[in-house]
């Protein structure tokens, strides 16, 4: 029986049947707590499972992230919340490296089964500290997986999976999709990482987006519609690894591919999924490969920048238009 | 800092000695180290070890006199100065040898190397080479035992360069805070590269380095790292707090590193007589002395030491000289526990 969900509720489900399941699983971070956490997620989690299985923390995220690997290393299954990913900067060495190298280094003897979550990217006018969004900058890195969700039902199942996952699982949320409602089933279900979803199908025009923009993008698909032009749009779901076929079968079909993608342009999720589609679908492309990113600047606070840094329905339908070569 | 010189009284006193064995094992580890890192000196320089090799002369007495201090079961962590701690926790020769070599017979299969030794049979959770990130992982160790209401301790070991890392302070306060049975061991060899402690912690013109876990309410102590009995007396002391229930323990063990910082360094920062001082106060020497004194040992019997640990030396040389170089495929092992990860291969 589907029931509709927020997304933190959607997030939040996931981690208690994950923690009712397994006692190795615990929860610590800036007041997920007493405080329940600092946009709901947690709510009503310490109450269920006591102080020792939902942690406070102080504002120490490299030290509580470090923490949270050794426990890791050492058989627990942690899963560390930072309050945004651009916090998480402070625990960026803890990330990359030792979470992402300790089973490298030592010739597979130590697992690192951890996951990191957190609301990431744009949320309002925050401004520059605020808006980061990080996909591109983690999935650089051999040894960690990326996830970033965009629909309550997707994130419950990925969060599942990356719990259960035995290496390192990097979970990008966001600010702005916590109170999204969507169907969530009441049985249990996994969805597993690395594999991207049509979100849409069409014909005419490939759009493939990931996290808050899938929204967007989707919108734009209307708008498109309207017009006449079919898009199928896909999403991601997982930036590492990138489930690169369901791309490319759907440009072998459409001929024309937009990515919409909330990374800064340079060296962006949407630079890596241009390489690979001129790789293996070259002969298929009737039109250059394009992409809405953020503008390559820090996010602005005014209103009226921001609307020019922000990927907007308006870009995707522009550029959309460009690859199908109609004159706007 | 000036040590303490080995004082006549210092080699005889009979306060509370310890059982003959323990001596006896004291010294095995402790030449091991000595030897084996006078080897890997020799192997480096005939290019069969690269990168960078930070050795451990000078502060054997710290592995030693810790190892033998606290259980088997309980996990050890490292920086990346890291033979003398896995070889006083169990870890053949051969392994570590082979490691250095780059050889997959390696303890970590030849992917860690000199600064990245692991050993999960020995509870040996790594040497750590980004100074200072050890120690929230031994927490994190000690915060997985506490969670599993055992009654291990995790000894998280760190240089005093790490001292001056903002990741202590945040480890020392939640450790405190949530109780963690972690012993905290600072091994002050006095420098950081070429930075004197003098030179880089106002905490050392405060009275020493052991005084940064005092505002957290952590006891503390500053220890004669040259002298294994010491050593041992105060890991015994502080794991015994840790393993009942009251939180971590640091200790700061003052010692001094006979090699440059690594193997590229000559070591003009710091005067010859400085050196020389403390070789005097040699650990290795000084336990033995000790053992002839309380006629826990003969001249013979120690020579006999040597010569067994000479020719184990010798052994792991040949073993990892003859051992063959990982197989191609090892790059992409251990990347993910994942079987089937779809890595991006050019081709
Ligand atoms: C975060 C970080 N900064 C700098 C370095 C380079 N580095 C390697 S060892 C070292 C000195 C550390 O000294 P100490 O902690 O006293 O350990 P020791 O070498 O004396 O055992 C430095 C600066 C590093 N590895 N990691
Ligand atoms: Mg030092």
């Amino acid at each position: 029986m589907p029931r509709i969900l927020q997304m933190r509720e959607a997030i939040r489900e996931a981690m208690i049947e994950e923690m009712e399941r397994d006692e190795r699983v615990f929860l610590m971070g800036e007041e997920v707590g007493y405080y329940h956490g600092a946009y709901k997620v947690s709510e009503g989690m310490l109450e269920r499972f006591g102080p020792t299985r939902v942690i406070d923390t102080p504002i120490s995220e490299l030290g509580f992230a470090g923490i949270g690997v050794g426990a890791a290393m050492n058989g627990l299954r942690p899963i560390v919340e930072f309050m945004t990913w651009n916090f998480a900067l402070l625990a960026a060495d803890q990330i990359i490296n030792s979470a992402a190298k300790i089973l490298y280094m030592s010739g597979g003897q130590f697992r690192v089964p951890i996951v990191f979550r957190g609301p990431n990217g744009y949320a309002g006018q925050l401004a520059a500290t605020h808006s980061q969004a990080f996909e591109a900058f983690y999935a650089h890195v051999p040894g960690l997986k990326v996830v970033s969700p965009a629909t309550p039902y997707d994130a419950k199942g990925l969060l599942k999976s990356a719990i259960r996952d035995d290496d390192p699982v990097l979970f990008l949320e966001s600010e702005l999709l916590y109170s999204l409602k969507g169907e969530v089933p009441e049985e249990e279900y996994l969805i597993p990482i690395g594999k991207a979803d049509v979100k849409r199908p069409g014909k005419d025009v490939t759009l493939v987006s990931f996290n808050k923009l899938l929204h967007v993008t989707m919108d734009a698909a209307k708008e498109l519609e309207k017009e006449g032009i079919d898009a199928e749009v896909i999403d991601l779901r997982t930036i590492r690894p990138l489930d690169i076929e369901t791309i490319i079968q759907s440009v072998k079909k459409t001929n024309r591919i937009v990515i919409v993608d909330e990374t800064w342009p340079y060296m962006s999720v949407a630079s890596e999924i241009t390489y690979q589609v001129q790789k293996f679908a070259f002969d298929y492309l009737d039109a250059p490969v394009r992409r809405v990113n953020c503008t390559d600047t820090p996010a602005p606070y005014a209103p009226n920048l921001l609307k020019e840094y922000f990927p907007s329905v308006e870009k995707v339908v522009r550029a959309v238009k460009e690859v199908m070569y109609y004159t706007i | 800092m000036r040590a303490e010189p080995i004082a006549e009284e210092a080699l005889t006193k009979d306060t509370e000695t310890f059982p003959r064995e323990l001596y006896w094992r004291w010294l095995e580890i402790m030449l091991r180290i000595r030897l084996f890192e006078d080897a890997s000196y020799q192997a480096y320089l005939q290019g069969k070890i690269r990168g960078f090799l930070h050795l451990y002369n000078g502060e054997e007495a710290v592995a030693a006199g810790t190892v033998t201090a606290v259980r088997e079961d309980d996990p050890i962590i490292s920086a990346y100065r890291d033979h003398g701690i896995a070889l006083a926790r169990g870890m053949s020769t051969r392994a570590a040898m082979a490691e250095l070599f780059g050889k997959v017979t390696g303890c970590s299969k030849g992917k860690g190397g000199s600064m990245h030794f692991f050993d999960r049979e020995h509870n040996m959770f790594g040497g750590f080479a980004i100074v200072g990130s050890q120690i929230a992982i031994g927490a994190g160790i000690a915060f997985a035992e506490k969670y599993r209401k055992s009654d291990r301790v995790c000894i998280t070991f760190f240089g005093d360069g790490a001292i001056n890392q903002g990741i202590l302070l945040e480890t020392l306060n939640m450790a405190k805070l949530w109780s963690l049975p972690v012993v905290f061991i600072c091994e002050n060899n006095q420098y950081a590269m070429g930075t004197a402690v003098w030179r880089s912690s106002a905490l050392h013109h405060a009275g020493g380095l052991y005084r940064i876990a005092e505002p957290f309410g952590i006891p503390t102590e500053a220890i004669y790292g040259m002298d294994v009995e010491e050593v041992h007396r105060a890991v015994s002391r502080a794991a015994a707090h840790a393993r009942s229930g009251y939180g971590p323990y640091f200790l700061e063990m003052r010692t001094y590193r006979y090699r440059g910082h690594s193997m590229s360094d000559p070591g003009k920062y710091r005067p010859r007589e400085e050196l020389d001082d403390f070789r005097a106060r040699d650990p290795i020497e000084r336990l033995r002395q000790r053992m002839l004194r309380l006629g826990y040992a003969t001249p013979e019997e120690l020579d006999n030491l040597e010569k067994k640990i000479e020719a184990e030396i010798d052994d792991a040389l040949e073993f990892a000289e003859s051992s063959p170089y990982p197989p191609p495929e090892e790059l992409w092992r251990d990347v993910y526990v994942q079987e089937n990860y779809p890595f991006w291969k050019e081709e």
